[in-house]
């Protein structure tokens, strides 16, 4: 092993030993990609709080600091001073694990995501490149839903029970689309590293060749976090608090934050998978501007995200099961084999690149061009379909009513 | 690079504490729902040992699939069975057990045990320099060089299953409750 990236700096500033070098460039690396997620989470609960406040027509916090600016410090403060309580019927260990493994599976994704343009070694400022980096995602992030199902089971709780049972039902259901929609950035790239993908982007961002992609990623990764117009998990005129009705503190913190910080994960993922990452202007001779681009490019999606959640209803959990498997999973393998079979017929034919990163902004055009048409032709026919059928239900729906009125009427 | 090995052994060991450890859990523990967190504990420490064999790919796939889907499912059914957690009867028979589990372990030594003892010939090749990466690897599985037949019976035995769990769950209608007695 070779000393580069972080041990270098370190061997620069005095260290002689590479393999205590290589140590502390580690440990300072580990610390860097597991403290900035935490330290993120304080920003991100008074932001979400601000916005949220000014979306529903109220101030938001404003008493603790300027602008409320300390607030979430001062409730990290009251969640630590709290009483450590584990309720007695409760399942003792699972209960206080369930906590950590939440946590854990959102803060391990930030491993594999490439922060910013290095030139030496050459690739990006990241955690650790993986090969399988897409998978690796999708395999971290299904930890999730093992610990608010353990939450729910080791609470002993009934609206615990409830909360964790549609958990499953939610989460496992909307990994499908997920997955799927992750594919095309994939099939594009030729690589499941994430950092593979980034580069395939240097020309065009991958929203332009696949917009409907993008679309169903945000979608089920709404999902995925739980929240508006999916928050059935948590409902709280249903099922009071759902999974995490139990627990208190810094417990209940740690579910808190790992759902804040799981949203602006997937910001983060949606700004690398579709929006090009750290690519911008300047991202290679002045790399932290790169950085800028995606932190910019995250917080959009992020706004979205939030936006979202403060605006629409929650829906019933027939509903949510319906829209995924009778429209978005359909829809999204119709995705994935056209895409599939687009890009290799172009391909074959010559008209675009098997090696995105290394072509050019015209080689790229026919393919974007073509892919897009596809996907608009796709949700044009798609969104028609959904109105014709809608519009033929409501005529069934009234003619009922009419006959109802009439029978009504005629007694 | 004699401290390489070192970190190697350790994490093997490390990894073997775990997978051994949430075995034993499965197997000692009456809660059905513990048992089911032991099993993802030692599948965990399985996918560790893809990690050490280079094998990246399956490790991901493992912590996937069996933690992530078929471990999510155990414990979604032992839910539905909630008044099964308080069960202090022992359903166990110890010599059918005994019996299998000897056979077993008799089965696993002659696997491991003669290659070593005769010397056969091994090809101790890492994975990664037979299968280079994630794309050879599925180039490998639909390559008719490859392994494309087994690929297609397991598919052909999965689609099957899935028709076969499909027709037991699905709700059986009126007319139909008579035939079927």
């Amino acid at each position: 092993m070779d000393c580069v990236g972080l041990c270098e700096v370190v061997q620069n500033i005095g260290v002689a030993d590479p393999s205590i070098a290589r140590f502390i460039g580690l440990l300072i690396g580990v610390l860097l990609v597991s403290g900035v997620p935490l330290l993120t989470v304080i920003i991100l609960i008074l932001a979400e709080r601000k916005i949220a406040a000014r979306i529903q027509d109220r101030i938001g916090p404003n008493r603790v600091g300027p602008y409320g600016l300390l607030q979430t410090i001062a409730d990290l403060l009251k969640l630590l001073g709290k009483e450590d309580i584990t309720p007695a019927a409760a399942d003792r260990v699972l209960y206080n694990v369930a906590p950590i493994i939440s946590f854990g599976s959102v803060v391990l994704i930030w491993a594999v995501i490439p922060f910013m343009y290095s030139a030496n070694p050459p690739g990006a400022f990241v955690g650790v490149d993986l090969d399988i980096g897409i998978l690796y995602f999708v395999a971290i992030a299904s930890l999730g839903t093992l610990a608010i199902m353990t939450a729910g089971w080791a609470s002993n709780n009934k609206y615990a029970l409830l909360g964790a049972f549609r958990v499953v039902a939610l989460l496992v259901s909307y990994e499908i689309p997920l997955v799927f929609s992750l594919v095309i950035p994939v099939m594009l790239a030729g690589s499941m590293s994430l950092v593979d993908i980034v580069n395939a982007q240097s020309h065009m961002w991958f929203i332009f060749i696949a917009p409907l992609s993008a679309l169903l990623f945000f979608i089920s990764s709404q999902a995925e976090t739980g929240r508006a117009p999916f928050d059935l998990i948590e409902a709280e005129s249903e099922l009071v608090a759902g999974f995490n009705i139990e627990y208190s503190g810094m417990k209940f913190g740690m579910f808190f934050a790992a759902e804040f910080l799981h949203v602006f994960t997937n910001g983060i993922l949606f700004a690398i998978l579709f929006l090009g990452g750290y690519l911008g202007f300047l991202y290679q001779t002045i790399p932290v501007v790169g950085f800028v681009w995606l932190g910019l490019k995250a917080v959009i999606i992020y706004f979205i995200f939030l936006w979202l959640r403060n605006t629409v209803p929650r829906l019933r959990i027939d509903q949510v099961m319906g829209f995924n498997w009778f429209f978005l999973v359909p829809v999204s393998i119709l995705n994935v084999i056209l895409t599939a079979l687009i890009l290799k017929l172009m391909q074959v034919a010559g008209f675009a690149p098997t090696d995105f990163a290394n072509s050019s902004l015209v080689a790229v055009l026919p393919i974007t061009i073509v892919l897009l048409a596809k996907d608009i032709i796709m949700m044009v026919v798609i969104m028609g379909r959904v109105a014709l059928e809608g519009r033929q239900a409501r005529t069934i729906e009234q003619k009922m009513n009419e006959d109802l009125l009439a029978t009504a009427a005629g007694d | 690079m004699g401290d390489v090995n070192f970190f190697l052994i350790l994490s093997f060991v490390v990894f073997s504490i775990i997978t051994l450890g949430g075995a034993i859990g499965v197997v000692t523990t009456r809660n059905l729902f513990r048992g089911t967190i032991w099993l993802m504990v030692s599948l965990f420490g399985v996918a560790g040992y893809y990690v050490l064999l280079e094998a990246p790919f399956l490790a991901a796939v493992q912590v996937l699939v069996y933690i992530g889907a078929i471990a999510i499912l155990f414990t979604f059914a032992v839910m539905l069975t909630r008044s099964l957690t308080a069960l202090t009867d022992r359903y166990n028979r110890p010599i059918a057990n005994l019996v299998g589990s000897v056979l077993l372990f008799a089965l696993l030594m002659l696997g491991v045990i003669l290659p070593v003892w005769y010397g056969w010939e091994f090809d101790p090749a890492i994975m990664t320099t037979k299968v280079q990466d994630t794309a050879a690897l599925g180039a490998a599985l639909v390559d008719k060089e490859g392994f494309v037949l087994p690929f297609e019976v397991v598919s052909l035995l999965l689609t099957a299953a899935m028709i076969g769990a499909i027709v037991i769950a699905r709700e059986v209608e009126e007319d139909e409750k008579g035939k079927r007695g």
